[in-house]
């Protein structure tokens, strides 16, 4: 993050708890105002995809990155570099298709999901986290690649791990003609 | 050492942010009797010097004021016609300010997407796969540089030839941006840039190269 030089050097970081419990308010209220988990899953995903959108010029700023020349090198960057930069958390990367285009982010710790150990009863198909579905979905269209992101395992239903799940949809050779570069 | 202005142009072409840096230009004004010794002759929507150089008026430079009235174009501030003015003996002695005429926001604009319309040939035009745009452009008085982010947005910087560190200016000027244009929620993406911040930061990474001089900004 650029700071302005000659302030001093202020304390950057934020309580992580703060970050925790703000985003357990936000799906708590949105439980309020939406009876159907479905709702809820999708404006989680609007937000986290209007996030995402601006966020990916602040990764692609602070970590100078290169263009990444294949969906599996993609995957990593997300899983490794991102990752680490914004929740502190890897997750590894495997491929499930043999199309190329489908790859699972596995995660050992989430760390949106420190004080929930559990979905209550009647909020059994609400996917906690899918804020972060919609940020990679944004970050990776405003690099223009079109991608599907879902969750596929999710521990707080009972799944050994969290994984998500991305499906990147437009084929490389398309990608070449649209690039703007 | 100067860098002379900064320009953000969005994915479609369409310039967001403008700042001009350089030192105001100097006008020079006189007092001219008839007949008039310099050669003065339309040129786009403004009358310009064609020839008859001296003390501090170029070729080139416009006529930006009679008698201390701002010209409309080719036009005096009253609506007469300045070049049928100045031949008229009657209005003489007259006070002419020349200068360089600056660029209105609506040529900056065209000139923004035609540059983003170059710089997409630019990349077409190579030899090898997948170049990128027109990263330089060079020219006897000043060095356009442009860095264009994975995302579409492009950076320009106009500097003076002998400044260095321009590339790591973009870069910072990239972290300015998502800084404090993205991460403004009353901002849209695409729009013109209006925040403060953003204006405040860059005029500040602009003092903190140009210090840097020709050797390029130390860490």
């Amino acid at each position: 993050m650029s700071r302005p030089p000659g302030r001093k050097q202020e304390n950057r970081k934020i309580s992580r708890e703060l970050f925790v419990l703000t985003y357990g308010a936000l799906v708590a209220q949105l439980c309020k105002d939406y009876e159907k988990d479905e709702d809820v899953n999708i404006c989680l995903d609007r937000m986290g995809y209007s996030i995402g959108i601006r966020l990916i010029d602040d990764f692609l700023a602070r970590s100078a990155v290169k263009k990444c020349r294949s969906y599996s090198e993609t995957a990593d960057m997300i899983a490794q570099v991102a990752f680490k930069m914004y929740l502190g958390v890897t997750a590894s990367v495997s491929c499930s298709s043999a199309a190329g285009n489908e790859f699972s982010l596995i995660l050992d710790k989430n760390p949106l999901v420190d004080f929930v150990e559990e979905l209550p009863a009647e909020r059994a198909s609400l996917c906690y986290c899918n804020l972060l579905c919609g940020v990679i979905r944004g970050a990776l269209e405003m690099v223009h690649l079109a991608a599907e992101v879902t969750f596929l395992q999710d521990r707080l239903k009972g799944d050994a791990v969290t994984e998500i799940g991305i499906t990147f949809l437009r084929k490389a050779e398309d990608r070449k003609h649209k690039r703007n570069k | 050492m100067a860098i002379f202005s900064v320009y953000v142009v969005n994915k479609a072409g369409g310039l967001i942010y403008q700042l001009d840096h350089y030192a105001p230009r100097a006008d020079t004004e006189k007092t001219f009797s008839f007949p008039l010794d310099l050669v003065l002759r339309p040129h786009d929507e403004r009358v310009v010097v064609a020839f008859g150089q001296r003390d501090g008026i170029r070729v080139g430079h416009a006529v930006l004021a009679i008698n201390g009235a701002e010209v409309n174009g080719r036009f005096t501030a009253d609506g007469k016609d300045v070049l049928e003015f100045l031949a008229n003996p009657t209005n003489y002695p007259v006070s002419i300010r020349f200068g360089r005429h600056r660029l209105s926001s609506n040529e900056k604009l065209m000139l923004a997407s035609m540059f983003h319309s170059l710089f997409a040939i630019g990349s077409q035009l190579s030899p090898e796969m997948g170049s990128s745009g027109i990263e330089m452009l060079e020219t006897d008085t000043f060095k356009l540089h442009c860095f264009q982010t994975l995302t579409g947005i492009k950076f320009v910087v106009l500097a003076d030839p002998r400044q260095a560190g321009i590339d790591s200016l973009l870069r910072k000027i990239y972290e300015i941006y998502s800084d404090f244009a993205l991460k403004n929620p009353f901002y849209s993406l695409e729009m013109p840039i209006r925040c403060e911040l953003f204006d405040q930061n860059l005029k500040l990474a602009l003092e903190v190269a140009e210090k840097a001089g020709p050797f390029g900004p130390g860490s």
